[in-house]
């Protein structure tokens, strides 16, 4: 016997034992699936689920990986590894877990295949050879759907938080609030420019106030950017107030020497505002009488 | 270049002009070939006794420009060329300066 043929029998006989097999859990289904779910509770996975919607779940994960045995097609585990990621993600269900879970599965058949072939040695390799190559594709494609998934829901909250996180506000005819909240990286400070100098161009502003308040930490990086930002504004004919830096932000900056010179700073926003509205010509008078 | 230069200042001595404005709203990129021929004719206005304003600069313009590195700390800039005619009315002493309110804007 040569080399393929050799290999044309191994896998015939890979399809004659896969059908056992599939007939071998299908038979014992409720008892390894209880099996199953009980070393999950064990092993404190899935937490986060009740144990009703944990027997829904483990009896489509165990149909779904018999059949996944069966046909040896992936599409339709991947299809419902995608849709129970989407489900279980927002809940806070964790990589290691999933992953967990369906190690687990592997195992439990993998020993009920042992207790049923263990009298024929050779057949029980033969069975085992069948068998794992097929769990660990099944594992594989769970686990990378569930990291598919919450990469795309991470992407997704990126976007929303970038887009959220940097309005340009008009608060007085010519008069732009830019408030910072949250860390500034390269990628968000380039839009936040971006937007600022749109914002300049269709307000025709003439002073923008920049308030830093909600930014925990400027480095050198962000500091050299607020300086390009205020150039631009410049040449655009806009002068830029930056207000709120922190006791220990001003610190830093003159510690590591970012030049700061060029940029008018005030206190607090309300300085901020007021110098603003002095620039721009208005005065603010408190009507009397009004509140006691 | 020069020829346009040339002329500019011509023109300053013969209407005794107290200001000019360089409207670049029409430009796609201002690269530093480019704002220094700018920061040139501000100066050479300004040794003939008129103040120049660089007007409609482009967001996209300002901000490559800034990202070249170009520093323009000298320029007088404003958003358009209304703005710059009122830059110049606050900043130069022709009779025809409007009252407008006192603002200490972009130098």
């Amino acid at each position: 016997m040569n080399e393929a043929s050799r290999a044309q029998a191994a896998s015939d006989e890979e399809q004659e034992l896969l059908p056992q097999l599939v007939a071998h859990l299908r038979e014992h289904r409720t008892r390894l699936r209880q099996e199953w779910a009980t070393r999950i509770h064990d092993a404190h996975l899935l937490e986060a689920m009740s144990p009703q919607e944990m027997e829904l779940e483990t009896t489509s994960v165990y149909d779904n990986y018999v059949e996944v045995l069966e046909t040896g097609s992936v599409e339709a585990l991947q299809h419902y590894a995608r849709d129970l990621s989407e489900r279980i993600i927002p809940r806070g269900v964790e990589t290691q877990e999933v992953v967990g879970i369906v190690l687990l599965l592997r195992d439990a058949l993998a020993r009920s295949l042992f207790k049923k072939y263990q009298q024929d040695f050779a057949l029980l390799n033969r069975v085992l050879d069948a068998y794992e190559p097929a769990a660990n594709r099944i594992a594989n494609t769970v686990a990378v759907s569930f990291v598919d998934e919450r990469e795309r829901v991470i992407r997704q909250q990126q976007d929303a938080i970038r887009e959220l996180s940097t309005p340009v506000l008009p608060v007085r005819e010519r008069l732009l609030i830019l408030p910072i909240v949250g860390v500034l990286d390269t990628e968000r400070a380039r839009q936040l420019t971006e937007q600022l100098l749109i914002g300049i161009r269709t307000h025709r502003a003439k002073v923008v106030v920049i308030d830093i308040t909600g930014a925990p930490d400027v480095d050198e990086a962000v500091a050299n950017h607020l300086v390009r930002t205020v150039d631009a504004s410049r040449l655009m004919g806009a002068s830029v107030i930056i207000t709120g830096l922190s006791p220990e932000i001003a610190q830093t900056l003159v510690t590591i020497g970012v030049d700061l010179s060029k940029m008018n700073t005030i206190g607090d926003l309300q300085g901020g505002l007021e110098e603003a509205e002095r620039l721009i010509g208005y005065t603010m008078r408190r009507q009397d009488g009004l509140v006691e | 270049m020069e020829r346009f230069q040339h002329d500019l200042i011509q023109e300053i001595g013969q209407h005794r002009s107290s200001g000019v404005i360089i409207d670049v709203g029409a430009l796609d990129v201002l690269d530093s070939f480019g704002s220094r021929t700018l920061g040139n004719i501000a100066e050479m206005s300004r040794l003939r006794g008129a103040l120049t304003v660089i007007v409609g600069i482009q967001p996209d313009v300002a901000f490559a420009m800034v990202e070249l590195g170009i520093h323009a700390d000298s320029m007088h800039t404003a958003l358009d060329l209304e703005e710059g005619l009122a830059y110049l009315g606050r900043h130069t002493s022709t009779p025809s300066a409007p009252a407008s309110p006192p603002f200490r804007g972009a130098p």
